[in-house]
């Protein structure tokens, strides 16, 4: 298991932790490996619809094994339970940097 | 043209937490022969469960379903009405499926509560966050 995502709220891992999945702002990476976490922005943020859908099929080609966020949709959750994809909710107002902290072990 | 008026809207599904642990309820001391039993649908008992059991307001319970208040008022009248109507007229109570899914895929960590679903690829039950072993499924909540 390598990559994880965070949804972030902004583009640094001070950023504050954002609890949405399809709208998030912003989509941290984190390699276990390298230790290194880069930035993706999401696209879709702003979309009508099939915002989690398209957040979904992202996380295909970023290459996440694990999502970090607040909640799923149920449209991204049925598609990134196909990918074989976790999910996991967390609820803490916290910053990326802190997340990260705590599944780098 | 507009046909949307024509179609009857879809049922969306209600979600339960956990399935009734019985398939059915008998009456007994009664010379009755038996009847039609009643059907109560899964999301019926999941109302009675969460109005009269967990004691939660109907707000509460309603988004715990995934449904609006309407639709759960709607369901929970549903349900006193059938079990009144067994109990008065003697017949049995099965539970059937009904418009509902059952959330069995996430799981909860009894020690930093996040939650989660393990992939049929992972091999490790433990939590992603805090490596505990101490997981339950939301599915065997009582």
């Amino acid at each position: 298991m390598s990559k994880t995502v965070i949804t972030s709220s902004g583009n640094g891992l001070a950023s504050q932790f954002d609890k949405r999945f399809g709208r998030a702002e912003w989509f941290c990476v984190f390699d276990n490996k390298t230790k290194e976490s880069t930035f993706v922005k999401n696209e879709f943020v702003n979309s009508n619809h099939g915002a989690g859908t398209q957040a979904a099929e992202l996380m295909i080609e970023l290459k996440a094994n694990r999502i970090i966020s607040g909640d799923f949709g149920p449209k991204a959750k049925e598609l990134l339970e196909k990918l074989n994809i976790q999910m996991i909710i967390i609820q803490d107002s916290t910053s990326v940097q802190a997340i990260v902290d705590k599944i780098d072990v | 043209m507009h046909y949307k008026h024509l179609m009857p809207r879809r049922t969306r599904l209600r979600k339960v937490v956990a399935p009734p642990e019985f398939k059915g309820y008998k009456p007994y001391g009664t010379n009755k022969e038996s009847k039609e039993p009643i059907e109560l649908l899964y999301e019926e008992y999941e109302a009675i469960k969460l109005a009269d059991y967990d004691l939660m307001n109907h707000k509460e319970a309603s988004e715990l379903m995934g449904i609006s208040r309407a639709t759960f008022a709607r369901i929970y009248e549903s349900a006193r009405r059938k079990i009144a109507q067994a109990f008065v007229e003697t017949k049995e109570i099965v539970t059937v499926y009904g418009n509902s899914w059952m959330d069995e895929t996430w799981f909860l960590c009894g020690d930093c509560h996040a939650r989660f679903t393990i992939p049929k690829t992972l091999e490790q039950e433990i939590c992603p966050m805090c490596s505990s072993k101490q997981i339950e499924t939301l599915n065997n909540q009582k």
